[in-house]
């Protein structure tokens, strides 16, 4: 969109320079009405062409997968309607618990990610059990699958047989994401706080601020703002390893497709599982292109809001 | 200028056409003509690898199905049980090849790469849409493990277990007559396998572990100290007894074979006597009501 309007301003401006300085009414030259029909022809041109080729696109592979010799054996096993309708309602409950393990561990890695970020960050001497503490638990947890993370966190912690320590599933599922996202997430912020130029930080402190002031009111919120898309991806990301937590036990969305495939012997559930999670992801893959589109413009000459 | 999209466009096209021929249709694989061959000798039988009677179970295989993790040393119900068809069938002990096989794949649509499927795989109408059965090896009971001294360890009937929390495996019949018998008043936990359920148990993760009762009688003997089984859960359905089987590729001819193989197993003894081998007997576990 902005580089259309930036074109067509530029085009005014020629236009503008061709017409005679004080003329009363400006009107567009002969020439410029010319050159803007062309390019509106271009344009539906070269839209109807795409919308061909993908419409023409989609036929063949659908008409290939559909005339394969084994077609009529996957629509039944991996597109039967009676297996989702059957298979949804449960799967439906399960993904309930996604949501909420999803919706509890974010707020808690940002804050863990956060804060073993502004560890990392720390140069007085004083401070480097705590920097080398910050270091090792990004080093080790980046390092570790998520799955045998889950697996250790999960089967490990209640083996201790400790007193008060939670033994609910989802928690200590949950629990094992905080700490593999935590480390992701806190590099991310690192990135982020790296990126904002060291004069930002040498112009505030020359107005009085102090380090921590400067580090609040001028670092963080340009470096928190910069990383906001990186930081949706890794949701997404921990969107769907939230299904991780299925091998501790708890009925969550991949399990009880899991269930009902075992079943019946048909994949459909684990389709209608699927459809779940996209419809998850997709929302919020929208809103990361939305924020990183106004970053643009912000940044961009000009774009003041 | 103007010609750019549509060259463009005409050299999609071409990639894509490319793309399509090169992914032509495998062959035909539908082996539904006749549903047994004339004669079930070794020669005239109708398998993957001539000559090799391939066998698949899914890894790790557990006791006492297979002994040692290993189905080619002919210990554990089921390798024994596999043997026994393929010697009814003809084959030496070497001209059988295992193959690793797990259980959800084992009922992916299309050519499988086994000509038959042992791994406690219990048959129901439902699953014999997507894949063939042989008639059955094994009768199924489930049987219910607590750690001794535990709240439910000493219950004797089903309504004493109602506010356990159960473990259980994935895809087994066992979360089955979780959902129809047991009917707890807490979610169950599923468990990718059976060692996973056995450590919630042990973790005192869950109350209760449900397998089928050869397995839960190896849970006591060998895997868990001080635990012990509860009891078994009654036969369900009007009577009708679940039993393992063979899983064959839909439409399989080869099914006529094993359940003539498997039938003179059953009436010559052998099979009984496998089972006796093999399998505790279940005479010890009294029946939950």
């Amino acid at each position: 969109m902005a580089d259309v309007g930036g074109r067509r301003s530029r085009a005014e401006v020629t236009a503008r320079g061709t017409s005679a300085p004080g003329d009363a009414a400006w009107v567009k030259s002969e020439r410029q009405l010319d050159r803007e029909h062309r390019r509106r022809r271009a344009g539906v041109r070269s839209a109807s062409l795409a919308t061909a080729s993908t419409v023409l696109f989609a036929v063949v592979v659908v008409a290939v997968v559909v005339s394969s010799p084994g077609w009529p054996r996957v629509h039944e096993t991996f597109f039967a309607w009676d297996e989702f309708a059957d298979a949804f309602p449960d799967v439906l409950r399960g993904f309930w618990l996604n949501v909420r393990i999803f919706l509890i561990a974010e707020p808690v890695i940002l804050a863990v990610g956060l804060l073993v970020a502004l560890a990392r960050g720390l140069r007085s001497p004083l401070f480097f059990p705590l920097r080398a503490l910050a270091v090792a638990y990004t080093d080790v947890f980046r390092g570790i699958p998520t799955i045998l993370l889950v697996y250790l966190v999960g089967f490990g912690l209640p083996a201790l047989r400790l007193q008060g320590l939670p033994d609910d599933p989802a928690v200590l599922g949950g629990f094992a994401l905080v700490l593999s996202y935590g480390a992701y997430v806190a590099e991310v912020f690192r990135a982020g706080i790296d990126s904002v130029h060291p004069s930002q930080r040498a112009a505030a402190r020359s107005l009085g601020l102090s380090r921590t002031q400067s580090l609040r009111f001028v670092v963080l919120p340009q470096a928190v703002r910069r990383v906001v898309p990186p930081l949706l991806n890794d949701f997404a990301s921990l969107q769907k390893d939230t299904a991780l937590v299925a091998v501790l036990g708890p009925l969550e969305a991949l399990r009880q497709a899991q269930i009902h495939s075992a079943d019946t012997f048909n994949y459909t559930p684990f389709l209608a599982s699927a459809v779940l999670f996209i419809a998850l992801t997709v929302p919020m893959a929208r809103f990361t292109d939305h924020l990183a589109a106004r970053a643009e413009r912000r940044r961009a000459p000009g774009g003041g809001t | 200028m103007h010609r750019r999209p549509l060259a463009a466009v005409l050299t999609g096209l071409a990639a894509l056409t490319l793309a399509v021929t090169a992914c032509a249709p495998q062959e035909d694989d539908t082996a539904t003509a006749s549903k047994s061959p004339a004669s079930c000798t070794k020669d005239k039988l109708p398998l993957k690898t001539p000559g090799k009677l391939t066998v698949a179970t899914d890894k790790p295989a557990f006791e006492p199905w297979f002994k040692d993790d290993d189905p080619k040393n002919g210990q554990g119900f089921e390798s024994a049980v596999a043997y026994a068809v393929a010697g009814k069938l003809g084959f030496t002990k070497d001209e059988v090849a295992w193959t690793v096989e797990s259980f959800e794949s084992s009922y992916a649509p299309g050519t499988k790469k086994f000509d038959f499927d042992i791994n406690q795989v219990s048959v129901t109408p439902a699953r014999e849409k997507a894949v063939t059965f042989s008639s059955g090896y094994y009768d199924v009971q489930q049987g219910v493990v607590a750690l001794k001294g535990t709240k439910f360890a000493g219950a004797s009937s089903i309504a004493e277990l109602k506010g356990a929390k159960i473990a259980v495996q994935v895809g087994t019949t066992s979360y089955q007559a979780v959902k129809n018998q047991l009917k707890p008043d807490i979610e169950p936990k599923v468990f990718n396998n059976q060692i996973d359920a056995v450590n919630a148990l042990k973790n005192k993760q869950a109350d209760v572990l449900l397998v089928d009762l050869p397995t839960a009688f190896y849970v006591t003997a060998a895997q868990v100290e001080d635990s012990k089984i509860v009891g078994q859960l009654p036969q369900t359905q009007g009577g009708e007894t679940e039993h393992f089987g063979l899983l064959l590729e839909k439409g399989s001819p080869l099914v006529g074979c094993l359940d003539k193989a498997l039938g003179e197993l059953k009436s010559s003894g052998e099979l009984a006597k496998i089972e006796e081998r093999w399998l505790t007997s279940a005479a010890g576990a009294p029946v939950l009501k």
